[in-house]
């Protein structure tokens, strides 16, 4: 009985440690990636596939997932506003969905599944192979030559994928409403522009650059960070993309509270959170 | 040999290009190297022999610094590595060439640009410029110009390790130290690797280290061989120096372990190259006779 208790007290406590050593880990590495921004420009001939890569490879299937979200949330919430008579506010609340919320979301998760595991595959099989120790050997830093370029290209596109997550999302929620649930275009419109302001751009695009910082960040650790094998390459890049989630939509709650509190210092009379 | 301490041991006056000083490594619970005291003079070709797992590679991880030993010190042309910053680290491995196991050649880039890497970090030289010295050095590996282009995955694995072999040598270092450059590879491979190594040392007078457990090619290349050996047989590392001294010793070693190594990595080759001339993969079978004499 008592030993059981030991054994639980000892797991757990040796899992905290665990815990700890690794948000320790993940800091230091974030900053070594800050610090390197500053120090050294990334030659081009890195920063080009990576911006590649993240930008204009992504585009494609961020958009079609934007489009058919779009429709999607017009066919699930058509029910309830036909039931109250509001169907004319479907665009309002398609629109308002989109621009706070799943267009930043929706981006973020796509990069991560399709950048963020890629990333971490590559740098593990680099590390795997000795290529990660033979830059070290030839007096380059990784750091700066493999992890600051797809940093940028993260930080820097993500915005840009989510505004075209947005567009495609509102196309394809207009597009379904009103030719499909024949709903009146001119009302839609005129809700769609009464209900979603430029803050509500503004907050999906200032969520969304944190978002593509966290992927990078994350999916580039556990790259570096890689077991041997094939193995320890695929569990690399399946915990990126799991980790990058769920902080995503951690980062997600933090950034919409705050950006709810700055919301009420601006305009006081607005509804607040709290 | 002339030696002279100053500044809190930062600094070494010493005859060696290499010292590892009371050198031992642990990874948690498991020590892999076991105070390894080491001096290699300038020119000089170390070969370190030992079974596999006995931390062969890590000696030489050690030594540019790819790790940090638990204990004990490194220093390289007199400087201690530990003391070094980023930048100074960085220009004393520039110094240094590092010939990988299986190359490490990187996968996105083409042959051209591998061997050029190295050139980044210097100002001043134009594309053309850039080309001509890589093709030299491919040429100086026995690579045709048609490489240049091909990315690693076109070539085969002898002509990576060669490759691998250019681009350690495209800055002309001091020191250049190879991983089993010959494991993998077949016999006749084997000699072309090993003939690379010997026109190196002979063309640019660099100090080598060599890890290896082909006694073939200890003999070939060594001027002294060190072998590493575990102190328990129960688990892999805890490794110290079994023997040290010029290859023709070896053999007359009164230690039972050194001779039970070196007769079975003997027997291992002859019976490669057996089978290698069965299968008729051996186009000069008086290598064969060679060994059997």
């Amino acid at each position: 009985m008592l030993q059981g208790l030991v054994d639980y007290i000892q797991h757990w406590g040796a899992l905290t440690v665990r815990g700890v050593n690794a948000v320790g880990d993940i800091t230091l590495f974030a900053t070594r990636i800050f610090r390197w921004l500053f120090v050294a420009k990334p030659a081009p001939d890195t920063i080009l596939p990576s911006f590649y890569a993240v930008g204009v490879l992504s585009l494609p299937v961020v958009a079609l997932t934007g489009t058919f979200i779009g429709m999607v949330l017009a066919v699930q919430s058509i029910g309830q506003f036909r039931s109250i008579g509001m169907e004319s506010r479907l665009g309002a609340v398609i629109n308002y969905s989109l621009v706070r919320e799943l267009g930043p979301v929706l981006a973020a998760t796509m990069l991560a599944g399709r950048v963020g595991s890629a990333m971490a595959a590559v740098l593990g099989t680099m590390r795997v192979t000795e290529q990660i120790d033979a830059l070290v050997a030839m007096g380059a830093n990784p750091i700066h030559h493999l992890v600051v370029p797809r940093f940028l290209a993260c930080v820097l596109l993500i915005p840009a994928l989510t505004v075209m997550a947005d567009f495609m999302g509102i196309v394809g929620g207009y597009f379904f409403s009103v030719n499909v649930l024949r709903i009146d275009h001119s009302q839609y419109l005129r809700n769609s522009r009464d209900f979603v302001g430029g803050f509500d751009l503004f907050c999906g695009i200032f969520k969304s650059i944190f978002f593509g910082a966290i992927i990078a960040i994350v999916s580039c650790y556990r790259g570096f960070h890689c077991q041997s094998g094939a193995e320890g390459v695929g569990k690399a890049a399946t915990a990126a993309f799991v980790l990058s989630f769920v902080l995503i939509l951690i980062l997600d709650l933090m950034l919409n509270i705050l950006l709810d509190g700055v919301a009420t210092i601006l305009w006081p009379r607005g509804n607040r959170l709290f | 040999m002339a030696r002279e301490e100053s500044e809190g041991s930062k600094e070494l006056q010493s005859d060696s290009l290499v010292e590892l000083k009371g050198v031992t490594l642990r990874f948690g619970s498991q020590t892999i190297l076991d105070r390894i005291d080491l001096e290699i003079p300038r020119g000089q070709t170390l070969v370190v022999i030992g079974e596999s797992g006995c931390g062969k590679t890590m000696l030489l991880k050690v030594m540019i610094r790819l790790i940090d030993p638990t204990l004990g010190e490194v220093y390289f042309d007199g400087k201690l590595l530990r003391s070094l910053g980023d930048v100074e680290l960085t220009a004393l491995r520039q110094r240094m060439g590092f010939v990988f196991q299986n190359a490490a050649l990187f996968d996105s880039m083409t042959i051209g640009q591998n061997v050029a890497f190295p050139l980044r970090l210097k100002e001043g030289l134009d594309l053309a410029q850039t080309r001509r010295m890589v093709l030299d050095r491919l040429a100086e590996v026995g690579l045709p110009d048609n490489v240049y282009e091909k990315r690693p995955n076109q070539l085969s694995g002898g002509m990576r390790k060669r490759v691998g072999l250019a681009r350690a040598l495209m800055l002309e270092p001091d020191l250049v130290l190879y991983d089993e450059p010959t494991t993998g590879l077949d016999p006749i491979m084997s000699d072309v690797i090993n003939e690379l190594m010997m026109r190196t040392r002979a063309k640019r007078s660099v100090t080598s280290v060599i890890v290896t457990h082909d006694m073939h090619t200890a003999r070939k290349v060594a001027d002294r061989v060190v072998m590493l050996y575990p102190l328990s047989r129960v688990r892999s590392g805890e490794s110290q120096i079994l023997f040290d001294g010029p290859p023709d010793q070896l053999d007359q070693s009164s230690d039972r372990r050194v001779r039970q190594f070196v007769d079975g990595q003997a027997g291992d080759r002859l019976m490669e190259m057996r089978r290698a001339r069965e299968v008729g993969d051996l186009e000069t079978p008086n290598l064969l006779d060679q060994m059997q004499d």
